[in-house]
């Protein structure tokens, strides 16, 4: 194969609620260890196409999707695919930071591990991945305090060292800053730039400055159309629709 | 300024008249509790709690087979009640949107809402008349049947608190559905559930009228489940009812230690919904 290798490749995404189509054929690839961010007004279709990547959209009664999605070359949806493994190939961090209430900081770190019973030293992954989730030095004397203890910013970190535990190769975040000040985003965003060194991420977010500065490709999504993807840099300064440029100067959504 | 203070004088008149409301739905608790003590305490003693009843007239004696009763049929019901009730609050919780769930549902709440000395008759009929006996264990089935729809129906609303977002985290580590619905939906709910089937074990061991013709009365120490037994209810009751004085004493006596065995019950729920919920998964 020659490199850079697509990590993910989408092709011809179609993704329903019932009779409702809310994807209507997406395509578009993503580099191994890069970072893709989708951009669009709300309800078109970001937040279902990120849960189509981990198969979580199909979980919902009656959702379903169809078309190609590729991970490493292979079809996710392939009848061979155990939707739990993918999961753990491809973890995820959502909007709302959603620690486990009853767990301890490291317990929540350890989650997954300990779930589904995989051996070796938790003690040293829970700090590897505070570390790495820049949370390592606010919280390291307290990890059996309870996590609802942090604040929104140090739980969403939590949630991300949760992620990065399981040791995914792709990092989905559905605007995993949407809830946080403007010091923890910053935060947030740093840390990508760190994890893109290892992992394939693909980020929601609502606010445009944000994907220019995490990004290296950007998606447009608008009624459930993927209206155009490319180099960030391309989709900010010289984009080909019209509708990417409206959307990204703000003259609409 | 005259707003003002006009507005503070409303709001005198209005916590003094919430104060006063709160005095008075007290006031019946608080001499309910006063009286209970006042007349019961005199009769206490270790003798009282471990002693089988004295005859009429005797000095002495107590209700010891009588709360050994209560906590064997009340226990023998847990057994049951408790894994039924439970089990049936978390299938209404996750698969319960179905038609049969309502039906379930239904149920629940028409059987939670019948008066407990109906299901005493039903388990009259079920038990007692075959066997033609009164026994430990007609009295347990009648307590059964009384704590499972509650218990069903609080595991249940337990069950939905829990957010969705923890079960969408637990699934996108790869976490299969029924572990992280064990491990992580079921266990955030635990403080919850576990408070429900206190306070249905509390309710169940204050209950009188389902073992009155059930497993009516036993002067003496029973362990078979197929025997008449005591329980501090029932012993209250015949004692309450009886023409002596000594008798009326036993009654308030064996009513202040009922009071504290479910005021224990109780104090071991609200302990366990507060204490919980921190350290440990
Ligand atoms: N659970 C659901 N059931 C039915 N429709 C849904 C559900 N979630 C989202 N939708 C619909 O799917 C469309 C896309 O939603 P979503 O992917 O969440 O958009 P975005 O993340 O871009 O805001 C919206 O029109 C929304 O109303
Ligand atoms: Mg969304």
């Amino acid at each position: 194969m020659d490199a850079p290798a697509n990590k993910i490749s989408v092709q011809g995404l179609k993704a329903w609620f019932g009779k409702n189509e809310v994807i209507h054929g997406a395509s578009l690839d993503i580099p191994d260890r890069s970072v893709l961010a989708i951009i669009g007004p709300s309800g078109c279709g970001k937040s279902t196409f990120l849960r189509c990547l981990n198969r979580m959209h199909e979980l919902t009664p009656g959702a379903g999707s169809s078309g190609k999605m590729l991970l490493d070359d292979r079809d996710l949806y392939a009848a061979s695919v155990d939707p739990v493994e993918l999961r753990r190939r491809v973890g995820m961090v959502f909007q709302r930071p959603n620690p486990f209430p009853t767990m301890s900081i490291a317990r929540n770190v350890s989650a997954g591990l300990r779930l589904n019973r995989v051996p070796g030293d938790h003690a040293e992954v829970v700090e590897r991945c505070l570390r790495q989730a820049a949370l390592w030095d606010e919280v390291k004397d307290r990890l059996d305090a309870p996590a609802t203890g942090l604040s929104g910013g140090q739980q969403q970190r939590l949630c991300i060292a949760r992620a990065l535990a399981v040791e995914p190769e792709v990092l989905l975040m559905d605007e995993p800053a949407s809830a946080l000040d403007p010091i923890a985003t910053a935060k947030v965003e740093d840390l990508i730039h760190e994890l893109k060194q290892r992992y394939t991420i693909v980020i929601v977010t609502h606010n445009m400055q944000q994907a220019a500065r995490v990004s290296d490709r950007t998606a447009f999504f608008y009624l459930g159309e993927l209206v155009e993807s490319g180099p960030t840099e391309k989709i900010f300064t010289n984009p080909s629709e019209q509708r990417t440029e409206d959307y990204v100067t703000g003259k609409f959504g | 300024m005259s707003a003002l203070r006009r507005r503070n004088a409303v709001n005198a008149f209005w916590t003094a008249a919430c104060g006063a409301a709160v005095l008075l739905a007290l006031l019946p608790l608080a001499s309910l509790l006063w009286l209970v003590i006042s007349r019961g305490v005199g009769g206490l003693s270790l003798d009282f709690f471990t002693h089988l009843p004295a005859p009429v007239g005797e000095a002495g004696g107590g209700v010891g087979n009588a709360i050994a009763g209560t906590l064997y049929m009340v226990g023998l019901a847990s057994l049951v009640a408790l894994p039924a009730g439970v089990g049936a609050g978390v299938y209404l919780a996750e698969r319960g949107d179905g038609r049969f769930g309502s039906a379930v549902r239904f149920t629940t709440e028409v059987l939670a809402g019948v008066p407990s000395i109906v299901v005493g008759i039903v388990a009259y009929g079920l038990l007692v008349v075959p066997m033609k006996r009164f026994s430990a264990l007609a009295g347990a089935v009648a307590l059964a049947i009384l704590m499972v729809p509650p218990l069903a129906r609080s595991t249940e609303e337990f069950v939905r608190l829990v957010p969705g977002t923890l079960r969408e985290a637990s699934l996108a580590l790869g976490v299969p559905a029924w572990k992280t619905g064990l491990r992580v939906v079921l266990r955030t709910a635990l403080p919850g559930i576990l408070t429900a089937a206190l306070l249905a074990v509390a309710r169940a061991a204050g209950e009188t009228a389902p073992l009155l013709f059930t497993a009516l009365n036993n002067q003496y120490w029973n362990a078979r489940p197929d025997q008449p037994t005591a329980s501090l209810t029932v012993q209250i009751f015949n004692y309450a009812v009886s023409p002596y004085s000594d008798w009326h004493d036993k009654a308030w006596s064996a009513a202040l230690v009922l009071l504290l065995l479910v005021g224990l019950l109780n104090l071991a729920a609200r302990l366990l919904a507060r204490g919980r919920g921190g350290r440990t998964a």
